[in-house]
């Protein structure tokens, strides 16, 4: 670091690397990139751990598919969980993303500045704390006009999980519109459009194509994160699946039940990963 | 009335452009008339375009004074204010600028209904009518992105004329064009300063700067170095200046 020489070799390697970071920053968050290799070794490990809970049972034990397909309804209700808690972090943190991105970009210089700091806050504090802050940083339940409404742990989670959404959404909006050329919002100016339209007709149009392949990519990380929550104690599929481990007390089924939730979250999130992945290379060449 | 169409619609007096510690405009003064078809050649980044830009408001002047019609550009400060003056004075751009996810008869619309608050089927028909006059009528529904360089000219031209402005500018609008399609371009122009459109053009085009122009100004250096009709300036510059950028591209 120190030597002012630059090293021939390390060049190709750290533009590889800076390009990769640049694209990272672009879409706003870490590049989710599924592919089949890890559904086959995910697989493995799940016939792996299937033999060895297989291998360690005592013979009255029922078989350990059995076992598996036994738990399944629950684990299933589980994750249906985990996916309402992705679509409304993900609906909440849109919204508001939405409007935080467009205040990056506002003319009045302490919106801009409050917007910035704010996306930049939620964005890079990890997602556990943030989440432990609402859980514990929220009430259990708040008293409107006499009324008192309880605020369920799970209500608390999706908050939580919805912040990091809405300072990633953030700056993916605030990127799309930067990525619209200048002269665009100036052919509008001749045009007479005042700032406004122009952001709402001409400039955000255009940035959707641009937003969705991040936006999709942001909500199979956010649905990955539903786990998360089993921390705080909600009843998504992981907490589900440590119950039913606990009433089994067969410590050879810890492999075989992991995998298969994991199996679970690879199967919804692989087609969304591999669509993004499609979307993006077609806008590519688009534009 | 004679004097009315010699009064002058654009005064350029003594216009100050800097940006930051780079002055690009050093004291430009110029005038057309309404009605009138001004050219602007010189090399590049003598500050054609920032000159277009400042008539239209687009960027504001140091010194000096911009009046364009009824408007003093150098005084507006309100986004309202500059908005009246845009719908007086229309700008076509090298790049087109077209809006990609509109389509052709779109992008004419959309100006004139949502900024002039007109009735959009009274809009409508003006806009075909404009995509007629610039021979794009078969192609209204096509996005910008299926049409040539040409084409998508003629469309931003329609899209300039459909806010019915008193003064047209076009910078550099055939630059970025292959040799074939130039020509359907200055066409449109053409036929729009015959029909009286006051014109403020930056061109390379001298032949047709020539053939259509009452007066060219020759820029370099953020200023005017020589001003005089066609005829005269192509064929006796009087600057040396003038002569040696004549010289390289005639
Ligand atoms: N937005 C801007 N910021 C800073 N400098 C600019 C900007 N626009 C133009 N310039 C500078 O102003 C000078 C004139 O530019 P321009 O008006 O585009 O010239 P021309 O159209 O004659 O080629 C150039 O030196 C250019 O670098
Ligand atoms: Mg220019």
């Amino acid at each position: 670091m120190r030597q002012p020489q630059v090293l021939p070799v390390l060049l190709p390697a750290a533009e590889r690397l800076a390009k990769a970071a640049m694209r990272e920053r672009a879409s706003g968050a870490r590049a989710l990139r599924l592919e089949p290799a890890h559904g086959v070794a995910l697989f493995a490990a799940f016939v792996l751990g299937c033999g060895v809970a297989q291998a360690q049972s005592r013979s009255y034990d029922p078989s350990i598919l059995a076992t598996i397909w036994k738990w399944t309804p629950l684990l299933a209700r589980g994750f249906a969980f985990n996916l309402a808690i992705s679509f409304v972090a993900m609906a909440i943190g849109s919204i508001a993303g939405f409007f935080l991105g467009f205040a990056q970009i506002s003319l009045l210089p302490a919106v801009k500045r409050g917007a910035w700091l704010t996306t930049h806050f939620f964005r890079n504090a990890p997602w556990l704390v943030l989440l432990f802050y609402c859980m514990f940083l929220l009430p259990f339940q708040v008293t409107v006009f006499g009324v008192t409404i309880p605020i369920p742990d799970w209500t608390k989670a999706t908050l939580g999980l919805a912040l990091p959404v809405m300072a990633n959404v953030s700056e993916i909006v605030r990127g799309a519109i930067q990525s619209i050329p200048t002269t665009q919002w100036e052919a509008a100016a001749s045009l007479a459009f005042n700032r406004r339209q122009t952001q709402w007709m001409i400039i955000f149009p255009q940035c959707i194509k641009r937003m969705l392949p991040p936006w999709m990519n942001l909500y199979a990380i956010l649905t990955m994160s539903t786990v998360l929550a089993s921390i705080v104690g909600v009843n998504e599929m992981m907490t589900l699946t440590q119950r039913a481990l606990s009433a089994e007390n067969r410590p050879g089924l810890l492999l075989a039940f992991y995998s298969y939730v994991l199996l679970w979250f690879f199967v919804y999130c692989y087609p969304i990963a591999r669509w993004t992945v499609r979307l993006e290379a077609r806008y590519a060449v688009r534009q | 009335m004679p004097e009315a169409s010699t009064r002058p619609i654009v005064v350029v007096d003594d216009v100050h452009q800097s940006f930051g510690e780079v002055e690009v405009l050093k004291g430009v003064s110029f005038t057309v008339a309404k009605g009138g078809v001004v050219c602007i050649i010189g090399p590049s980044g003598s500050g054609k375009s920032t000159l277009l830009r400042c008539i239209n408001g687009l960027v504001p002047i140091q010194r000096g004074s911009i009046r364009v019609a009824s408007f003093d550009v150098h005084a507006l400060r309100t986004d309202k204010e500059k908005i009246a003056l845009r719908k007086e004075v229309s700008m076509v751009f090298q790049q087109y600028n077209l809006f990609p996810h509109k389509t052709a008869l779109q992008n004419v619309m959309m100006a004139p209904i949502h900024v002039l608050r007109e009735k959009p089927d009274e809009v409508r028909a003006r806009a075909i009518a404009l995509l007629t006059k610039v021979g794009l009528a078969a192609k209204q529904d096509a996005y910008p992105g299926e049409l040539s360089g040409g084409q998508q000219q003629r469309v931003a031209i329609a899209r300039s004329l459909a806010m019915r402005p008193e003064v047209m500018l076009f910078d550099e609008v055939t630059a970025a064009l292959d040799p074939e399609t130039v020509k359907e371009v200055l066409n449109t122009i053409r036929g729009l300063a015959q029909e009286g459109m006051t014109c403020i053009l930056v061109t390379h085009e001298m032949r047709f700067a020539r053939e259509i122009a009452d007066e060219v100004h020759f820029t370099d250096g953020g200023r005017i170095v020589e001003s005089a009709p066609p005829a005269e300036l192509f064929d006796h510059p009087k600057v040396d200046r003038t002569r040696a950028f004549l010289s390289q591209v005639l």
